[in-house]
């Protein structure tokens, strides 16, 4: 905070920026998101389809020059890496056009940037201490575990959203099953009685 | 002076953006524990069909924020903010929380041909947390502040596995249910089956005796 204007080049300086949505795309609709991002700078993308359908989804990658990078059909999840080699508005979309009924939940998580640092004038190029490597390698296998943790969300998710809607028609499906049950069989005894009340004076005459 | 520089540091000058209708209402669902914080930062930019390009910013713009819990009580009250915004809720249900953002508009959608662009940013859990604060708040070392990253992860982490718990308890539930249900459902339609089946045949025996056919 003494020297501002080294607050203000921090925020410049690409450091680790991740963001993780999960949005609904209504059946035939296409949804695009955005970001800026300098010449050199790494980003991933990760995304999964949690409800919806046959849990599948369009993706595709552009650069600034709407040059494909990734394009990708019907894909349940995926995740793409890409080292950017011009400055400019990278785009990811996703698009559930093929689908005519049914909606879709997507994840989507978007991390760019490499320097994970905690104070934005921290040098990274100073030695560490034995102490401050171990708590530096602590930190990045706990990001492991976050990132294992969320995996492991998303397939839950996706499977008790699957299990409920199973229960779900299940009931009403045999619900459904015993009306009809009734309707054709009441039907059956009043069509076969009719046959034979309307043809039972040609039956007498025939015989 | 030095509060104007936090805040540019917080506004999402680098994030995710999207477009959406001016009377469209964009919703993002987020999975999250109990007891967790959250917090967004938005901003909106209005087309300007004149220049053909986004206005950096314009007055009068603002944005509904809608949050709602789990059991899809709003528990963030429609507040209005500016076209730079910043919201906040901490979670006391875990569960699927909606956040729907849609702006204050108020043309109908038929007329409202504006396109807004969109930044947001959402952070969840201990990426809220704003270490450069608390390190100058508490006066701690660099190591004292990597320490107490750790210990803010290794809470979440907790935080998610009682989670997930709860979660498997309500998968197990409903796989239970299903399987009850399945089963009384197949003894109560073959039982079904059976009765309407004797019915139709004595029915029937009865009607034709009575036509004097068998």
């Amino acid at each position: 905070m003494r020297y501002p204007f080294l607050l203000i080049l921090a925020v410049y300086i690409a450091f680790a920026n991740a963001t993780e949505l999960t949005f609904e795309l209504p059946d035939n609709e296409k949804q695009c998101f955005y970001e800026d991002l300098e010449q050199g700078a790494k980003f991933d993308i990760d995304f999964q389809v949690i409800a919806g359908g046959n849990y599948d989804v369009d993706c595709f990658v552009t650069d600034p020059l709407n040059n494909m990078l990734y394009q990708e059909r019907k894909k349940q999840y995926d995740s793409f890496s890409h080292t950017t080699t011009m400055k400019g508005v990278y785009k990811v979309c996703f698009s559930n056009e093929f689908s005519t009924f049914s909606h879709k939940t997507v994840y989507l998580d978007f991390r760019t940037g490499e320097d994970d640092r905690l104070m934005p004038d921290m040098n990274g190029a100073t030695a560490l201490t034995q102490m401050e490597s171990a708590c530096l390698s602590i930190h990045e296998i706990l990001k492991v575990v976050s990132d294992s943790q969320t995996w492991y969300r998303l397939r839950e998710a996706q499977d008790r959203i699957r299990a409920e809607d199973l229960n779900e028609r299940m009931h009403f499906w045999s619900i459904g099953e015993t009306i009809i049950l009734f309707v054709v069989c009441i039907g059956q005894v009043l069509m076969l009685k009719s046959f034979f009340s309307e043809k039972k004076a040609n039956v007498a005459t025939s015989t | 002076y030095g509060l104007m520089l936090l805040f540019a540091w917080l506004s999402p000058s680098q994030a995710l953006y999207f477009h959406i209708g001016e009377t469209e209402k964009k919703c993002f669902i987020e999975e999250i524990p109990d007891e967790t914080m959250v917090i967004g930062t938005y901003k909106t930019q209005l087309w300007d069909k004149q220049t053909g390009s986004f206005l950096p910013s314009t007055p009068g713009l603002g944005m509904h924020v809608e949050i709602k819990d789990p059991d899809a009580k709003v528990i963030i009250l429609s507040r209005q903010y500016g076209s730079d915004g910043r919201f906040t809720f901490t979670s006391h249900t875990p569960g699927e929380h909606q956040i729907c953002l849609h702006s204050n508009s108020t043309k109908m959608a038929l007329f409202a041909g504006g396109k807004l662009r969109v930044h947001l940013d959402i952070q969840v859990g201990e990426h809220t947390n704003n270490y450069p604060e608390i390190a100058a708040k508490d006066k701690l070392t660099e190591l004292q502040l990597r320490v107490r990253q750790l210990l803010d992860q290794v809470e979440q982490i907790q935080k998610e596995q009682n989670y997930q718990r709860y979660r498997e308890e309500r998968f197990r539930m409903t796989s239970e249910s299903t399987n009850q249900r399945v089963l009384w459902w197949s003894i109560a339609q073959t039982f079904i089956l059976i009765i309407t089946g004797i019915w139709q045949m004595r029915h029937l025996k009865s009607f034709f005796e009575a036509k004097k056919l068998v």
